[in-house]
């Protein structure tokens, strides 16, 4: 059968197998290849993806279960016009390898939507679940701290 | 040469306009350079294979592979110094592997001396010893040498560059070049005419450039201040590409089954794989099995649907084998004893202290599991891959399905994480083999997690013995012996499998490290900082116990040894002893451990606090302080430096690959983990620029973490871990 999905606002359509994952409709099929594979068990949060508004973790949803908008790093913003967030990113020099980061950023997308000046126990709590073998942590949380001070201006 | 001038005009979109460069002197010895990539037939005028301008614009070629370390953005930056640019007015390539992209620095690190003794006359024999990289032709991102290689000849590139833009509008203007000034990609006449390099491009091919005086430090604009890195707004939106994100139109998915035992394959049933959805091709790789799907995912449920066969391992088949074999090893005639000072061997009288230490392999598991895309023809190929050594895969893709060299183009997309392992060519030709089953059709091969744990090329375990001798509170004797396997592999005396332990700057009198080799059959590879990953945990454990043994406060135990010997490295304590506000004694329930090590020309120390909490010992604090002599970038080398200490704390604090017959028993995240954003601490990072030589940043933050948290563990608790990692002998919150 076919599917449609809508991501970052726009209907897209497919006819893979009910139980591909999201993952790897967006990055093979749709060719949203933002989206990361780092593990496929979410043990590592690269594919971070919003479902209207939540982070899940896109390599876990199959396509037959996706329930709402989709929204990847994409969506968030792009590079001529960037959101809050990837702007303190950006100005915090966060990403070495960047490969986790769209994963990242998409966690702390969320953790702002809810927590809108989040404590550095809020961002461990949020942040766990994504791995970055290039230890950028730090950087994130500033990054994290920064966006939040801008998001209240 | 037509193949790479297809690679140039089709990577950088060359224009009918002249191409123009300077050349590339100063450190090239030899009448004959490499042949430049980008340089075709006599109608383009390529001069040098870094700085190439057109009509659209500049580009400058980082032929370095990016795999986070911000190489292109300080390459680029150590060009447009001299050149007159801005960072934000060029682009940024990798360019094609060539020859002419060798790395002078690495070559030389093989040299056998102590590196931080280096002298003049030592540093011109390695630039010469370089100039055989040249000859080899290996371009290679490692051993933490683009600086090192990059320094001179990139600043020369563009200083040579600029003085040909600059006679190019004197010659137009019937002027003297002395007279011209330049600025942001503009030649300035006296009286306000004004040039763009972009229109002089044509006239300043013609011109032969000339090696120039390099700029003093005190009139840098770009370099040793932090840059805005070229890469980030990619890396912020998403749209960075990974040879993971390689799309070709038309393109098939792949993924690969191979041998958990590292060697053959009996047979394969491929019948319940077949028929499954989305499923292309089974593809025989003789030693392993490749299924080509329409989407990465049906991919990989039909070759997990396989049933194979496989050949028996060649190598111990459990953990405890593999230490046998290193403990046997000792047996052995020793390989390399790079130090022997003093005799070791005389009768001392002191306090003898004797330790025995043990470390696991470890996996480099880089965020982006392995992969390359290949499209092959009968004729020709074009890879895409994420490669640490462009030439060396090229070479090993082309031989795998049987075509020329010559015949292959390869190009180098970002690396989502390198840490040695994408130096190695096994996922490039896995790639062009799968592609050849489908010619004519781009195939991206994408190994799943499992298979990139359990297929790599690991940090060998290794084994150490030390034994010391203290008298009236200082270090008289120290005897090291260190077996592992061969990490450099290329015969004869391996000084890398010592490195860390015997090229330390301590003022210790009699002082020995020995090496010992153990084949021990696994493939095993390059970890972020090679030989001193092992070596910097057992000496400066080692370092630690001494101290102890000593009664003495272990920071200061080592500045003394160290100001004998090196003061830059003393320096870098120094600073760590001002910075972590160094006492000695810590709170309950606090520990501090305090660790130094020099290591590809960078002395690096580093303190770390713990704490002991209700649910576990938690990593709080680490100071870093660290002397690259120039800090060409300082946000980058402080990026490097947290990072590279984060690698060597995850691998000290749970790394660890274990064998049970003769398969690696860990496949995902959930069984080797790292640490996390509530596991990782704080970080205080101080850069100090004393050391006479330009080192490296990527790798020498690793090494001194685990001994630095295995000190503070030992301040903590009384306990001293002599096994990695730290888990087995420590509850960490987790």
């Amino acid at each position: 059968m076919t599917y449609t999905i809508s991501v970052n606002g726009v209907d897209h359509q497919t006819s893979l197998p009910a139980d591909v994952p999201l993952l790897w409709v967006l990055r093979d099929e749709f060719g949203l290849t933002g989206t990361k594979f780092g593990c496929g068990v979410a043990a590592c949060g690269a594919c971070t993806v919003h479902i209207d508004g939540e982070a899940v973790r896109s390599c876990q949803v199959q396509l037959g279960d996706v329930w709402g908008k989709v929204s990847t790093i994409e969506g968030l913003g792009q590079p001529d016009n960037l959101s809050v967030l990837q702007q303190a990113w950006l100005d915090n020099q966060v990403a070495q390898c960047g490969y986790c980061q769209s994963g990242q950023i998409m966690q702390a997308a969320e953790l702002l939507a809810n927590t809108p000046d989040p404590s550095d126990a809020d961002i461990d709590e949020a942040m766990q679940g994504n791995l970055c073998r290039c230890g950028t942590y730090p950087r994130i949380r500033a990054a994290i701290h920064d966006a939040a001070e801008r998001m209240k201006a | 040469m037509s193949k790479l001038k297809k690679i140039a005009r089709r990577t950088f979109l060359v224009g009918s306009a002249a191409i123009v460069g300077g050349v590339a002197f100063g450190v090239y010895k030899y009448r004959q350079d490499p042949e430049n990539p980008l340089l075709s037939d006599a109608s383009s005028h390529v001069l040098n294979p870094f700085v190439f301008v057109n009509e659209d614009g500049i580009t400058l070629i980082a032929p370095k592979s990016e795999m986070g370390q911000g190489v292109h953005t300080t390459w680029a930056a150590m060009i447009a110094e001299e050149l007159d640019v801005e960072l934000d007015q060029v682009n940024v390539l990798h360019g094609p592997p060539a020859a002419a992209y060798f790395n002078s620095a690495l070559i030389g690190l093989a040299l056998p001396f102590l590196d931080y003794k280096v002298t003049g006359f030592q540093e011109n024999l390695r630039g010469y010893v370089g100039e055989a990289g040249k000859l080899i032709g290996i371009q290679v991102t490692g051993g933490s040498t683009s600086m090192k290689d990059g320094f001179e000849r990139m600043r020369q590139v563009g200083a040579s560059t600029r003085e040909v833009f600059k006679q190019a509008a004197a010659d137009r203007w019937g002027l003297n070049a002395a007279d011209l000034t330049t600025k942001a990609g503009l030649v300035t006449a006296p009286d306000g005419r004004e040039a763009k390099y972009t229109e002089l491009a044509e006239e300043a091919a013609k011109l032969e450039p000339r090696e120039v005086e390099l700029r003093i430090a005190t009139e840098w604009r770009l370099l040793g201040k932090s840059q805005p890195r070229i890469d980030m707004l990619a890396k912020v939106t998403g749209t960075a590409e990974f040879g993971a994100d390689i799309h070709v139109p038309g393109m098939k998915f792949a993924t690969v089954r191979m041998n958990p035992k590292r060697s053959g394959m009996v047979r394969f049933d491929a019948s319940a794989a077949e028929n499954m959805a989305g499923v292309e091709r089974i593809v025989d790789l003789g030693d392993g099995v490749a299924v080509i799907a329409g989407n990465t995912w049906l991919a990989m449920q039909a070759a997990d649907a396989i049933d194979v066969t496989w050949e028996a391992a060649n190598y111990p088949e459990t953990t405890d084998g593999f230490f046998a074999a290193l403990e046997d090893g000792f047996a052995n005639e020793a390989n390399a004893t790079p130090r022997d000072e003093g005799d070791v061997e005389q009768v001392f009288e002191g306090t003898r202290i004797t330790a025995d230490y043990k470390l696991p392999f470890l996996a480099h598991s880089t965020m982006e599991p392995m992969n390359a895309t290949a499209l092959y023809t009968q004729s020709a190929m074009t890879i895409w891959v994420g490669s640490q050594a462009p030439l060396m895969a090229r070479d090993a893709a082309a031989d795998a399905v049987g075509l020329p060299k010559e015949s292959v183009d390869l190009f180098v997309p970002y690396l989502g994480g390198g840490f040695g392992r994408r130096s190695d060519t096994d996922f490039s030709t896995v790639a062009a083999r799968v592609a050849k089953a489908m010619p004519g059709v781009a195939i991206k091969t994408m190994w799943s997690r499992e298979e990139d744990m359990r297929h790599d090329s690991y940090r060998p375990a290794a084994l150490a013995r030390f034994r010391g001798v203290i008298k009236d509170g200082q270090a008289v004797m120290l005897d090291g012996q260190v077996v592992s396997k061969s990490l450099l592999d290329f015969g004869g005396a391996d000084r890398e499998n010592v490195s860390g332990s015997f090229d330390q700057p301590y003022g210790i009198p009699n002082y020995r490290i020995r090496g010992y080799l153990a084949d021990l059959g696994v493939p095993t590879g390059y970890w972020r900082s090679v030989g001193s990953s092992i070596n910097g945990f057992v000496f400066d454990s080692f370092m630690d116990e001494m101290a102890h043994a000593a009664g003495r406060d272990p920071l200061e135990f080592r500045l003394e040894l160290l100001r004998r010997e090196h003061e830059p490295s003393a320096k870098v304590l120094e600073a760590i002893k001002e910075t972590s506000g160094w006492t000695g004694s810590t709170p309950d329930g606090v520990g501090r451990g305090v660790a130094f090590t020099y290591s590809f020309g960078t002395p690096v120390a580093e303190a770390i606090e713990v704490q002991d909490t209700d649910d576990g010992i938690k990593i709080t604090k680490c100071w870093i302080a660290a002397d690259p002599g120039i800090a060409l970038d300082p946000s980058i080398v402080q990026a490097q430096l947290f990072g590279g200490a984060t690698y060597g704390l995850s691998a000290a604090v749970m790394g660890e690959i274990t064998f049970a017959d003769g398969e690696v028993e860990q496949f995902n995240f959930p069984d080797y983990d790292a640490l996390r954003m509530h596991t990782t601490p704080t970080f205080d990072v101080h850069i100090l620029q004393n050391n006479r030589f330009i080192g490296g940043i990527g790798e020498p933050g690793t090494p001194p973490a685990a001994p630095a948290l295995a000190n503070a563990l030992f301040d903590l608790t009384g306990i001293r871990a002599r096994e990695l990692p730290l888990n087995k002998t420590f509850d960490f919150i987790l």
